[in-house]
């Protein structure tokens, strides 16, 4: 019954935004004439052909910030958003104009959060990007919905292949135009992991688990992809639910095939359920595991079963570099955090969350021009901007935006926990580097 | 009931024929299924397991005795959860949703405890026994007074109100207690302390034989045992006591009961304080098995233990206990038994949809459940 009513209001939300997104367009196309002749000629970015907006004289120019910051997620999306609120404080006006990132909206982690969140920021008009979401799950259902409004959208953690492309040219099944990401994309991040099991420790069976989250399946299907292409061998591919608390079953599956590798790129508290209960499944006394940047988080690390497993995640060794568009580095970064917020960031997508943010200055700034006491945003050259972006300097290292929205830098380490008690230690041991 | 009786004396209806079909299916499906599982267990290179799944392995016997034990423990939580809905709709005729949030309490009440003892250094070796003891005490003092005063202040004023009123009731206090608790403790998973080396440990019985050797983990034999008792317990309060004895008369008929001079309000308190302590209980065994705790913990294993109590046979406590042993039993096995020899992908993950199908299954062939529902007179009518 619950499900069928969620369904129903599903269907009603998304008539809804059928009929408002289809008056849009209209009144879109009608204020097009005026922006028409902007062009390159006066010295900003665009066509007109997504509209334009104004911000008068006093206002603010309107951006939004959406990511996970209640629930199980928080500790990613938490940092993500003040990611982006540092990013605005350090970018400062542009020509004159303050930048106003609102409330921090939720995405929820999960595709109706997305949606509900994507709903009320194309209601206003005023917002030209969102940077967000979280998770990938949220993702696939807010960044049709925004890239339709002319908005743009920059993600700095979502990292499913679904969102961008196969990074063979072919746009994945959930890629919408304005969609971008200063995350990695998980392809990368499979290779790696599957790079690190078949060469580096040379074991030649694996399974993988995943939960059914687009961010968990795409990336356990990265691995095994790349571990079969790299001549291992997958004996079992399954998932669990993320509610599910007892794994025996699940593992016992796995455990038919007898993997000398599991990998289960999952969260919190589904991954605290496997790495407790692995060792009571009989044929898995010797298997390894490895896990993903879903649960390289302090929680997980700090209990005791999560020792000698490995971890897949992005490389956050930013040692000095410097985001050009506000000059800031990663240490200058983390103290005004810890100064601010009175804890480190519990995540690793923060530098990217704050890339990301001064990325869309910098094309809100050239995508602009003041028309007397007015700023005028041409929403295409936000998007103009963001397609050409190469070689941008970040936290994050060298950013180049491809085709589909893919702009991050790519990099992905291994790490092996060594420690529940010292998790720095543990953070600090790296065993595996890659880069594309 | 009546509906049977009706079909009898008539001609077959489509819904007969349709519900006829879904049971031959169903049954068809299971038996497939197990002769799928039996031949691929024997030749895993049969051509039906090629065609099916070709890249299916046969369990061995250690990994099938897992999930028989994984099961049975988590069957008897189901169940001791399961007796809560049971007594309360044998009484009062109406589901008590919020029973699962009192589990969850119970679950809560052994996050803090054990906390509190771990840090003390109690929570290991000699200490852990009394310990234990001590944290299930009170949890089942916290779920007990949680589910009396449930019952004083939501349900009590409801009384006599037609009965879809006190289910919304339940809902709505599920719903505030789950809430109650994250403003509390806040959204996150709580986690229990570790459990001692001694208790983790795999034990090992072979009363009859090799073949039929078993190993279990302390911690799950320790559910099984906990579950037992209890459940033995409440059989002898409810079948040899006085109490229980009015316990049952108030079920059979309110009021002929209280003009024997039976203090039916006292009688209901019971009941709740009872179910409360039963899923205090089993929240404290969840705690210990699953060693994390979060605000809708009580949700899915609440609509398990309902739906085990209805397998079992409403108002029947045995019938609550076995459809809770049964149910927990089959999601465990019925995944890679049943549904992976037929080729399904992630079967796993389907183990819900194993519990609410046994559920169908079970009211499509014995629609009064395994062991038969006792219900009221009213009830029956």
């Amino acid at each position: 019954m619950k499900k069928l009513m969620k369904l129903l209001s599903v269907i009603f939300a998304l008539s809804l935004v059928a009929a408002a997104c289809s008056d849009d367009a209209t009144t879109d196309a009608g204020s097009d004439t005026t922006a028409a002749d902007g062009g390159g000629d006066a010295g900003y970015l665009g066509d007109g052909s997504l509209g334009e907006v104004t911000v008068e004289a006093g206002g603010a120019i309107q951006i939004r910030s959406l990511n996970a910051i209640t629930g199980d997620v928080a500790f990613l999306g938490l940092p993500n958003q003040r990611g982006v609120e540092q990013a605005i404080a350090d970018y400062g006006q542009i020509k004159g104009f303050d930048v106003d990132m609102g409330v921090g909206l939720d995405d929820l982690c999960s595709a109706d959060g997305g949606q509900a969140a994507a709903q009320s920021i194309v209601a206003d008009e005023q917002v030209i990007g969102v940077i967000g979401t979280s998770c990938s799950g949220a993702a696939t259902a807010a960044a049709p919905l925004i890239g339709n409004a002319g908005m743009v959208m920059i993600s700095g953690s979502n990292t499913s292949p679904a969102l961008t492309s196969d990074q063979q040219g072919n746009a994945g099944p959930d890629y919408s135009v304005g969609y971008y990401r200063t995350a990695h994309n998980d392809l990368f991040q499979g290779a790696a992991m599957a790079e690190y099991v078949f060469n580096e420790l040379g074991l030649t069976t694996a399974a993988a688990i995943h939960d059914g989250d687009p961010y968990t399946d795409g990336l356990a299907t990265a691995f095994t992809n790349a571990f079969t292409e790299l001549g291992g061998e997958v004996t079992g591919y399954s998932a669990v639910a993320k509610e599910d608390t007892d794994m025996v079953p699940v593992l016992t599956e796995i455990a038919a095939g007898s993997p000398e590798a599991l990998f289960f790129p999952i969260f919190q508290p589904a991954g605290d359920f496997i790495a407790d209960q692995v060792g009571s499944v009989s044929g898995l006394e010797n298997t390894q595991l490895f896990a993903a940047d879903g649960l390289l988080v302090d929680g997980f690390l700090e209990l005791p079963q999560s020792e000698g497993i490995s971890f897949s995640g992005p490389d956050t060794r930013f040692g000095e570099n410097k985001n050009e568009s506000t000059g800031v580095n990663a240490n200058q970064f983390l103290e005004t955090y810890e100064a601010a917020n009175g804890e480190a960031p519990s995540a690793p997508f923060w530098g990217h969350s704050y890339d990301a943010t001064a990325m869309l200055l910098d094309a809100i700034a050239a995508a602009s021009y003041t028309d007397g006491d007015n700023l005028v945003i041409d929403r295409a050259g936000v998007r103009e901007y963001l397609n050409g972006i190469k070689g941008y300097s970040g936290i994050i290292g060298t950013i180049n935006c491809d085709d589909f929205g893919d702009c991050g830098s790519q990099k992905i380490t291994i790490i092996e926990h060594l420690s529940s008690s010292d998790l720095d230690a543990s953070k600090a041991n790296v065993k595996f580097e890659y880069a594309p | 009931m009546t509906t049977a009786v009706k079909a009898k004396g008539s001609k077959k209806t489509g819904v007969d024929k349709f519900l006829t079909l879904l049971r031959f299916l169903l049954i068809g499906a299971i038996a497939i299924g197990l002769i799928a599982f039996v031949w691929q267990q024997i030749d895993p290179n049969n051509p039906f397991a090629r065609w099916r799944n070709p890249d299916a392995q046969p369990l061995t016997a250690e990994q099938i005795k897992g999930l028989v034990v994984t099961g049975l423990s988590q069957g008897a939580m189901y169940g001791l959860i399961a007796l809560g809905y049971s007594m309360v709709y044998g009484v009062l005729g109406f589901i008590n949703f919020a029973h699962g949030e009192v589990f969850m309490l119970g679950a809560f009440t052994g996050f803090v405890t054990s906390n509190k003892l771990a840090d003390a250094g109690l929570w290991e070796g000699g200490a852990f026994i009394p310990s234990v003891i001590m944290t299930a005490v009170l949890a089942a003092l916290i779920a007990t007074g949680a589910a009396v005063l449930m019952e004083r202040v939501a349900y009590r004023p409801l009384r006599g109100s037609p009965r879809l009123i006190p289910l919304i009731t339940s809902i709505g206090v599920s719903f505030f207690i789950q809430n109650a608790v994250i403003l509390l403790f806040g959204p996150g998973a709580k986690g229990y302390p570790p459990n001692p080396e001694w208790l983790q440990k795999k034990r090992r019985f072979d009363l009859l034989g090799d073949a039929f050797a078993f190993e279990v983990e302390g911690t799950k034999l320790l559910v099984l045992v906990v579950a037992s008792f209890s459940m033995a317990g409440l059989w002898y309060f409810v079948e040899r006591t006085k109490t229980g004895k009015a316990m049952r008369a108030v079920a059979e008929d309110k009021e002929i009961a209280s003009l024997m001079g039976i203090n039916v309000n006292k009688t209901i308190v019971t009941t709740f304080a009872v179910g409360g302590a039963m899923a205090g209980i089993a929240g404290i065994l969840w705690g210990l098995l699953f060693r994390s705790v979060i605000a809708t913990t009580g949700f899915l294993p609440g609509i398990k233990a309902f739906t085990a109590a209805v397998v079992g046979g409403v108002g029947n406590l045995g019938g609550a206990m076995a459809g809770g042993v049964s149910l927990g039993t089959a999601e465990a096995l019925a995944p890679l038994m049943l549904l992976e020899p037929l080729g399904v992908a992630g079967p796993t993950q389907l183990r819900d949809a194993v519990a609410f199908l046994l559920l169908i299954l079970v009211l499509l062939v014995k629609p009064t459940g395994l062991f038969g529902e006792r219900l009221s007179s009213e009830d029956r009518a």
